[in-house]
Parts: structure tokens; sequence; C-alpha cells
């Protein structure tokens, strides 16, 4: 397996124009010759669909939804990062560049991430224009706050619902191109597999969620928009059908994964209550703008929070990370909490949270600009909890947010297999080993309205005639592959339910992959995975058939995937010997319990190979070059 | 706590439906609805009955896939919260709770409490948007808009087009999903261009699909993000603009 980055020459700041000067292009007339599958219709796969539509190219856009506007998206909450410096606060392209690379632990590649910063600003213009209405300043300019990991102000917002009116222009656009007729949508229909013909990606197989039918579609061109896969700890924020299956099932057809341990876990969750709960509530990073995190000082104190006098509380993230504070990274924060709670000073029935609160916020700001802000996010608080946050601090925990892991991509998007592209959360590209607040909206629209776009008529133009029909053996191949494997989950008719094994990996996910690990740890937990996974296939009880709408088998297929992946989540986590943003190995931390990178001997992507069943996956190490910006240890103190 | 259930089951959606009873015991009141449900549902698996289907996603009261009737209401007895974000505390131990899928003509059953809410999009692909290709926007703050503005074009903006409004409505109108849409883009600077345009075709597909406004204003009752009926007059302000320019 080759992995070219693909990395423009030049200096950081001429690679994108260099690039777009020198792609293949498809002139107006041809593109509408051209049949692109998108996957997905959160923010990149929206965008994507959206923008080849406009392009002239012949959009088929399929998403297990009832509408695209479903996608998980829409629950973004707290905001979006662009160099805009509205704010005259020292903010630059550059500034936004180097606050990803570190805030990613110096694990993602300069020139993508410099193209990011690049795009942001453009991102918020072609948002505006659409009509996303985000918070504006009384002289009617546009707002901005902060968020985790930097000093400026560069988050774009509107109130807490930023994904959703994002989502939206990106929806709306994508429903103009149906209406014009140049992308044809396939709602309520899953990607079973990926095709592979004479190495290229030409198509993909599906699941009609309504009638039960499975299909062959074919193309000139793939594009994966499928989202994260924390959901292989069951609970997290995620919305409960976000899955693995379509990057998972393209990796088996042999795209490269890299980076499967880098995963997100958001210091600010409202903490799980009891065994019914089904996912965790995310309560923006924005709020840490203006709320407070602490414990109290002494072990086992459980006096009401009001009752704590300032002299026993601890406000840890400021005394341990005084320049940034509150805002310091997720990561960090996240740590820092478990780190408190595992020295007994968690509050709440479990002992596993701490309190984030707005009393002082209220006092110099009042309650109605509190209000304003965070209205929304302190009414689904209360509507969870009942408990009022205007009144007692709000009670946080840490819970799986995001993925910064994902199919490895070059700097065109394009994954290992020709043809095959991969944008927003779904690739590995921009992140490094922990994603900054705000930037994943940024990374997912950059994707897919100005790179994907462009990039893609550079593979396209070296296509012509040669188009391939669904009628090929190896369309038949994967669709007897997929109705094999629906097959064997309806006729296991085991003892137990999916949930039921679903649940009990992501606890052992969770507890041996999530925010500390050791070597000690994922052995035993390979161990366990590779045999619950057995008994899966074993014991697993899908109810219904096939031909019919069944939310059951929905679920046996994608749980079936995360065993498999949740395998090589720790399979990474164990052979990166070091500690680096969101992969955190206990073995590898400095005094002071920060993680301890090894640039050394893992400055690099790890990609891994699919090599068959019962096979080892075969790891490849795309080198990181760091020309720019110096390595350093990343501090926030 | 426990509860009774009558649960609407329909096959599919040329089958015939019915409501089944099930017991809903040990539900913690810190549960919400569907994880009431999940519970529910586990039970049926073990019994090796299929569980009840229901569309839900995010759970957090967003992406606007839940919904259902609950002892008649949309999104059960609370205002201003999605099933999704109905917390058990607010039902009596020992109730029985009446659970129905969106009853509308628009809105076909296709299995249990999943309908088909394919008409709501049919309204946006006739006008719900502001035409601008990818790439050719301005400098975003070269458009100042008054922040009340901003403001109440965000109101409306923030449907979740979850149906509700429809389902509760004794005529099955889509007004206020409509008139939210066209208030959102309406309202700003950016989507004069097609302001009458859009009105006229936006209706015009509503009314192919659903049905007509008597002003009852349950939409507004239930609509889990409190949207107003106000957008209904505005709407209806600019048809009427919208006609006499047409002619």
């Amino acid at each position: 397996m080759q992995l070219e980055s693909k990395i423009p020459p030049g200096p950081l700041e001429k690679k994108w124009e260099y690039a777009k000067a020198h792609y293949k292009l498809v002139n107006p007339a041809n593109k509408r010759k051209y049949d692109i599958i998108v996957v997905g219709a959160g923010l990149a796969g929206a965008s994507a669909a959206a923008s080849f539509g406009e392009l002239g190219y012949n959009v088929k856009c399929f998403v297990y939804h009832d509408s695209p506007r479903r996608a998980h998206s829409i629950a973004a909450q707290g905001g979006i990062n662009a160099a805009k410096n509205y704010r005259n606060d020292g903010d630059s392209i550059y500034r936004l560049f180097y606050d990803t690379i570190k805030g990613g632990d110096y694990r993602s590649r300069e020139g993508n991430v410099y193209r990011l910063a690049e795009l942001s600003v453009n991102i918020i213009d072609q948002a505006v224009a659409q009509g996303v209405p985000f918070a504006r300043e009384y002289g009617g300019q546009l707002e901005n706050r902060s968020f985790g990991g930097v000093q400026v102000s560069r988050t774009f917002y509107a109130r807490g619902q930023t994904g959703q009116q994002l989502l939206l222009g990106a929806f709306q656009a994508q429903e103009r191109q149906i209406a014009l007729g140049t992308v044809k949508q396939y709602n309520r229909h899953e990607m079973l597999d990926l095709v592979v013909v004479d190495g290229h990606a030409k198509g993909i197989i599906t699941r009609n969620l309504v009638t039960g039918k499975i299909e062959a579609h074919a193309a000139d061109a793939v594009v994966l928009g499928t989202g994260g896969y924390v959901n292989v700890f069951y609970l997290s924020t995620n919305a409960m059908q976000s899955n693995a299956t379509a990057i998972w099932r393209a990796y088996k057809r042999g795209a490269a994964f890299a980076n499967p341990c880098y995963t997100q876990i958001h210091p600010t969750c409202i903490p799980q209550s009891g065994d019914y709960q089904s996912k965790l509530t995310l309560m923006s990073e924005s709020l840490r703008n203006d709320g407070r995190i602490w414990v109290p000082k002494t072990q086992g104190d459980k006096r009401p929070p009001r009752q704590i006098p300032e002299s026993d509380r601890d406000y840890y993230l400021e005394r341990k990370y005084p320049s940034f504070g509150n805002l310091a990274p997720r990561d960090i924060a996240s740590r820092a909490a478990k780190e408190v709670c595992d020295d007994g000073r968690g509050i709440g029935a479990s002992g596993r949270g701490v309190y984030l609160d707005f009393a002082d916020a209220i006092k110099r700001l009042g309650k109605p600009v509190i209000e304003e802000r965070y209205g929304n996010l302190f009414e689904m608080y209360h509507d969870i909890t009942a408990e009022d946050p205007y009144e007692a601090p709000m009670r946080i925990y840490p819970a799986p947010h995001y993925s910064m892991g994902g199919l490895w991509v070059d700097y065109n998007l394009m994954s290992n297999i020709p043809g095959l592209y991969v944008v927003g959360e779904a690739n590995f590209s921009d992140h490094g080993a922990n994603r900054l607040g705000a930037s994943a909206l940024m990374q997912g629209l950059a994707d897919g309205y100005f790179v994907v776009p462009v990039t893609i008529g550079d593979y396209l133009a070296t296509q012509f005639g040669k188009k391939v029909a669904a009628d090929r053996p190896e369309f038949a191949a994967a669709l007897a592959d997929v109705n094999d494997r629906v097959g064997k989950l309806l006729s296991a008719k085991g003892t137990r339910s999916v949930d039921s094994y679903h649940k009990e990996l992501g606890s052992i996910m969770w507890e041996y992959c999530g925010m500390a690990r050791s070597a000690d740890g994922l052995k035993k937990a390979l161990t366990m995975i590779r045999e619950l996974r057995q008994q899966y296939w074993r014991d697993v009880r899908v109810t219904g058939a096939g031909e019919e709408p069944n939310q059951a088998l929905e679920k046996a297929g994608r749980v079936a995937d995360f065993f498999e992946l949740a395998e090589l989540m720790c399979i990474d986590a164990l052979h990166r010997e070091e500690s680096a943003g969101g992969h955190f190995r206990v073995e590898y931390q400095t005094p002071d319990g920060e993680a301890k990178r090894n640039d050394d001997e893992f400055l690099y992507v790890a990609a891994w190979e699919h090599k068959g069943e019962g096979n080892e996956p075969v790891l490849h190490k795309e080198p990181l070059a760091y020309e720019d910006v110096k390595l350093a240890a990343r501090s926030y103190k | 706590m426990n509860l009774t259930l009558h649960v609407w089951r329909q096959k599919a959606r040329e089958s015939e439906g019915g409501f089944v009873e099930y017991k809903a015991n040990g539900i913690s009141p810190d549960a919400s609805f569907l994880e009431m449900l999940d519970v529910v549902n586990e039970e049926l698996i073990a019994k090796g009955d299929e569980p009840i289907h229901f569309e839900h996603d995010c759970r957090e009261g967003i992406c606007g896939s839940c919904g259902m009737m609950i002892n008649g209401t949309a999104h059960g007895p609370m205002g201003g919260t999605a099933t999704c974000q109905l917390h058990m505390r607010h039902f009596k131990d020992g109730e029985d709770v009446w659970v129905e899928p969106w009853r509308a003509r628009a809105f076909p059953v296709i299995k249990d409490l999943i309908v088909d809410r394919s008409p709501l999009d049919k309204i946006i692909q006739a006008g719900g948007f502001i035409s601008v290709n990818t790439g050719s926007a301005v400098e975003a703050n070269t458009l100042p808009i008054p922040k009340q503005v901003q403001e109440q074009s965000m109101d409306a903006a923030e449907c979740i087009q979850c149906g509700a409004c429809v389902a509760q409505c004794p005529n099955g109108a889509a007004q206020l999903f409509t008139a939210a849409k066209i208030s959102h883009l309406g309202l700003l600077p950016q989507g004069q261009p097609e302001r009458y345009d859009r009105v006229l075709k936006m209706i015009e597909t509503m009314e192919q699909h659903f049905g007509s406004c008597t002003l009852f204003r349950e939409c507004e009752a239930v609509c889990p993000k409190e949207i107003s009926t106000d957008f209904i007059t505005r709407m209806n302000k600019d048809y009427l603009v919208a006609t006499v320019k047409a002619r």
C-alpha cells in the first residue's frame, strides 16, 4: 500500500493556490456526464452534494434518515471558527493554523491545516449569503466568542444551535439542487458496502430501510461524509444512529484507516443518571466562556454547592492552567475532571461529576445577558435534570464526543482507493490527536464547499469513457456479501438483544480505551472484545424480517461493525507508546500528569490496512514533516 | 414508577393498525419518554416479539426525528419540548398512556409510530432557500443586519421540521412550518430578491399536500421550539403582496 500525502510544494500560504492551479479540470459541458455518489448529508456531505450539483455533476445522495436535514451535524451547539479578526485581537490565518496544530498535539499535517484556516473565512461569507442567522452586535456586525485552547475570539455562533443553522444552509442549498434535478436524493437508504472495480471505487450497496430491498448503485466516484464513530462507546454525545458502517465497509474493501485511537472525550456533558440511559447530552464548550469549573477541596464534602464557601472550593482548571483557565483544550479539561473524581472529590450521587458554575457571571453581567447567550442550553439542562442552572451550578462530566481518526485521505481528500473521497469527521485529516472546539463545523464545510468540489475534478478527468455499470460481477459479489451478512444476523436467533451487546462493548471500551489507557488494559480489552464478538454472532437476537422496516436489524449490522472497529482502536492505542492529545497512555506522562509525546518514534500517521478476516491488520506510517511550526511540548499553563 | 401503555402497532403502510397494551414497570422518573420505550422494547425482544418502531436520533430535541401523539397531544403534555426531551417525572405512577403516530393525511404510517414526512421537504424544494452558489458570496460584514432582525429571523429558523404542527392541526395544515421558513429567509436582507417569488411557490406546494389553516393555533401550542403563529400572519401578508405583484 502506497500512502502519498500529495502535499503541494512551495511555502505554506501558496500550497492551496499551487494545487488549484495544477488540478486537471472537467469542462462544464462534460460535467453532467459524470455520476457522483455522496453518502451522508451532514455539513460535509450536504455541502459537497450541493456544490457538485451547482457545478453540473450528476449527484446521487444517500442518507438513512427520512430527510437529509436530520444528520447529526444539526446537534452541534457552540460555534464555528474563522480567522476574520473582526475583534482586532491579533487573530490571523496563521494563528488559527498554529492554534489548530498545537491543539492537535502536533499530530496533523501542516499543509491540510493551513488550507483549513485559509478557507475558514470563505465559509462564514458563504453561510451569511445563504441566510444563516449568526449572532450580531447592535451595530449589525457579526458577533464572536471564545472557545477552548485559544486566546482570541474567533467563534461565530447562532445561539446554541450553530450546527443546526449551518446545516440548514447546506440542506437548503442541497434541496435547491434536488429541485433543479442535479441531485437525486435517496432518503431512508443505508450504505452497507463499497464496490471496487479494477482498484477504483465505482459504487455502493444500499439497503432500502422501508422495503428492505438491497440494491447496487454505480457511479464515477464515491464521496463518504458519514461522520464519526464514538458510538463504539455506546454512551456518547452522538446521535443514536451515528455509526461506522460506511467507513468500516470501505476499510474492509482496502481503504486505510488512520489513527483510530484518536477519540475525543468532551469535558462538559450531563453525567449519566441510570442504567436506562441511552445517550449523554453535551453542554456546549461555549459555556466555559462564563462558567467556572470547580469541586470541593476536601474529599467527601457532600454539602450542597451553594453552602460550600469560596475558601473550600478548588477551581482546578484556573489553578493548574492560569493563562487559559476554564478554556483549556478539551482533552486536558477532561483528564483534569477525571483526576479530581479519581481523587474522591467528584460531586453528585455517583461521585463522577464536577460543577460548572455561573454564579459569578450572573452577578457580573446579570441574568438577562446569560439568558441571551445560553438560554436554550440552560433550558435543555433543566429539562433533563429538573435542576435550575441559574440557581445551582450545573453538574457535568466528560463523555465521548468526536473521532479525530477516520479513513486515511491525501491532501485532495481521496483515500488510497482511487475515486473514494472522504470528507468531514469520517476522514482523519485535520485535527491530529485532539480537535479544538468549533473546528468540526469548519472542517466539514471546508471539505464539502471548497475542497472536494475542486479536487474531485482532478480524478474524474482521468475517468472519461471509463464508466462502469452495476451489472459488473464486482457488484454482484458485493450484493451477495451483504445479503449473506444480513442473513446471518437474522438467522442467529440467539438469546440477547443487540443493545445488550452494544452496552457491554461500550463499557469495555470506556474502561480500557477511554480517557486513560494502559498496555495491560488494552490487551485485556482485546481479549474481551474478541470473545464478545464471537458470542454476538452466535447469540444475538434480531427480531423481524429483512424485507420490511426493521430497526433491530439496522442496529445489529452497525454493532457488528463496531466490534471490529473497537478491536482496531485497541490495537492502534496499544502500538502508540506515547501520549498525544486525546490518546493518553498512563505509562507516558510528565511528573505533573500531562501527556508526554514521543516525537522521535511516533511523529507519524498510523494507517492500518485490512488483511482479511482473522489476520492482523498491517501498519503503514505516513511521516509528519513540520517545516513551519517548531515541535514543542504543548503548554496551556 | 409503573405505567400502562396503549401503543399503536401497524405492520406496514397498507396494513390495519390497532392499539396494543403493554406494561412499563420499574421506570425511573429521570428517564426520558424514549428511554422508557427502550426499556419496554428490550422486554419485547426478550419475549421474541418485535420492538415498537419509532423514529429518533439525537435525543437532544434538535434533529426533529422523533414525535408521537402522547395522550392525544403531539410530543406530550409539557409544551416546548420534543418527545425525546420529555421526562417520565411528568407522568403519574400508575397512569394510562396512549401513544400514536402523527395523524395527518399528508403523513402516511410506515410502521408503528414511524410516518412519512417527505412532503415537508417538498415545500423547501419549492423555494425554501436563498439562491447562492458556493463561492459567489461577498465578505460577510459588508451587510450589516440589525440585531432585532437577526433575532426575529432566528426565532423562525429554529424550526426542527418534526411535523408536530401538522399532526396537532385539526385540518392537517402545514402553515406554521412553511411560515417559519418564509420568515427566516424573508426577514433577512439576503432573502429579499426572491421574497415574493418564494412565498408563492412554497404556498402552492404546501397546498398540494396539506390542509388549510383556519387559525386554531394548536400548532403553536405543541411546537417544541415555541414558534409563534405571528409568522403565519406575516406570511399571509407577504402572500397578499406577492399575488398583487404577480398581476
